[in-house]
């Protein structure tokens, strides 16, 4: 279903994706795992038709996202890692936009948004403005919101950031859910290495821009001799804290771009 | 179309839900009307210009359809600060019929905008001379709208963040304003600054606009129609161009 093939992305001199090679089958629950910075949310930005690889293939069901990007488009759903909600307009309108920009018609679209909230438990807080909520409640809503149609691929990039268990409780089995009742394909980026172990058939550990190791977390527990994947995690990409390099190439991507634009 | 639509309507919520931005946005329009509009008004009519309420009013109102429209393309700035951007970007909608919802409904933002500075304005003392020809000014601030809101998506398109702000308002929104004969009669100028408001498409509007509400025109109804519908079709293509291309 996802098809990458030495994917390079450079930002000027700094090379964010590295000759990164993967594959996701159909159904499949794919997490991708590393450090912060290490290239996870530039190659989720990559599948999802939002920036243009250096070089390399990516193929999404057969299409490749820098070329067919509208039909690509119509296969996933993206729920992202920082917000991307319209603080002005309330939860449920939040909820219609996504709906009429997704094609899902006017009552299933009203069906699914109310037992969607009523799940994320936002229901009471429909007709509240989003910038009123508190950063958990905001989560819930884009998570909430990344469900209300369904795609073929499901891109889930940190979604358990800043939730409390019950809602990552919540999140996890309806993932599963989708997955096994719709043949959903998920690719999700996690620093939660226990959800990881539990959710996902195969993991792909990146670092610094490569991958390191992929394979069910079983075969990366047995392969390092681990004996969680936490442990294995650390053995495959060090102890070292690295979240400065996120930043410094966001920020140098933003001067870069500032006035390129869409150029590159 | 929905797609269309619901954007739209996106522009449309967000602009009646900020009652203080509303108000001020209405505060810089009112000063130009009541301290030149009235400071001015003595000298000019010695010089024998008429009213000067009467001329600088179509001025005042191109300028708020001016900034209305121009911030409401720069928009894209903050959605892609909070976000919401990527939200429409990766949905299964054509980016041009993103861009076209965008720019309709930060058009149809600038008009009402430019409507109630005209309520402003007739308050004030403006009349025009034959109200019939009203409906006609209408256009012209939609057509001032669309030139501007396509010049703001296809500039927001093209920056990162809000630090170039500044420098879009310095360089670009202010001297389209000075520049566009919204404050002095564009007969007679010297040579250079008459080649520079020929240059500035506002001029052609607040030139339509006068010629429909106070019968009198420089370039003449017509040709600013011309001009006005050619380039608006023009930024709105360069600013759809531009906003398909975007990265983040």
């Amino acid at each position: 279903m996802i098809r990458v093939e030495n994917l390079v992305k450079t930002f000027g001199t700094f090379t964010a994706v590295n000759d990164v090679s993967f594959q996701v089958a159909e159904g499949e629950i794919f997490a991708f795992l590393g450090p912060n910075g290490a290239g996870k949310t530039t190659t989720i930005k990559m599948l999802t038709t939002l920036l243009k690889p250096t070089s390399g293939r990516i193929e999404l069901d057969g299409l490749d996202p820098a070329v067919r990007q509208n039909e690509v488009r119509q296969r996933f759903g993206i729920v992202f890692q920082d917000p991307s909600l319209d603080g002005e307009l309330t939860a449920w309108e939040n909820m219609e936009i996504h709906g009429v920009l997704y094609h899902v018609p006017h009552k299933l679209r009203c069906q699914r948004s109310e037992a969607l909230l009523e799940q994320f438990e936002l229901w009471e807080r429909r007709k509240d403005r989003v910038k009123t909520f508190s950063g958990g409640m905001k989560r819930r809503l884009e998570i909430a919101r990344g469900f209300l149609h369904t795609p073929k691929i499901l891109f889930l990039d940190e979604p358990t950031l800043g939730l409390d268990p019950q809602s990552r409780n919540q999140l996890w089995t309806h993932v599963k859910k989708v997955n096994e009742a719709e043949k959903v394909t998920v690719m999700l980026t996690t620093h939660y290495m226990d959800e990881a172990d539990r959710v996902a058939h195969r993991v792909g550990v990146i670092d610094h821009g490569k991958l390191v190791a992929q394979g069910t977390p079983q075969a990366i527990k047995e392969q390092t001799g681990a004996a969680t994947l936490e442990d294995a995690f650390l053995k495959l990409t060090g102890s070292t804290i690295r979240d400065e390099s996120a930043g410094s190439a966001d920020q140098m991507r933003q001067f870069a771009k500032m006035w390129s634009g869409g150029r590159r | 179309m929905s797609a269309i639509y619901i954007l739209w309507l996106r522009e449309l919520k967000r602009y009646t839900r900020s009652r203080v931005q509303l108000v001020a946005s209405l505060g810089q329009p009112v000063m130009y009307l009541l301290a030149l509009g009235f400071g001015l008004g003595p000298v000019f009519q010695k010089a024998g210009g008429g009213s000067y309420l009467q001329f600088m009013a179509p001025g005042v109102i191109g300028m708020t359809v001016l900034f209305s429209s121009i911030f409401s393309g720069l928009g894209l700035l903050w959605d892609r600060q909070f976000g919401f951007l990527k939200e429409t970007l990766v949905a299964p909608v054509p980016r041009l019929q993103i861009m076209i919802g965008r720019t309709l409904g930060g058009a149809t933002v600038a008009v009402l905008q430019g409507l109630l500075v005209t309520v402003v304005c007739v308050i004030a003392g403006f009349r025009p001379v034959n109200i019939s020809l009203v409906p006609l000014a209408l256009g012209f601030m939609l057509l001032i709208a669309m030139v501007f809101a396509g010049l703001g998506v296809a500039v927001g398109s093209s920056l990162e963040d809000m630090q170039g702000f500044q420098l879009i308002m310095n360089f670009l929104v202010m001297p389209l304003f000075f520049l566009s004969g919204a404050l002095f009669p564009l007969d007679g100028l010297p040579k250079v600054l008459a080649a520079v408001t020929m240059v500035d498409p506002l001029s052609y509007g607040i030139d339509g606009m006068r010629s429909v509400l106070l019968g009198r025109s420089h370039y003449g109804g017509m040709v600013d129609l011309e001009v006005l519908v050619g380039v608006a079709v023009v930024f709105i293509m360069i600013g759809a161009y531009r906003f398909s291309k975007i990265e983040i």
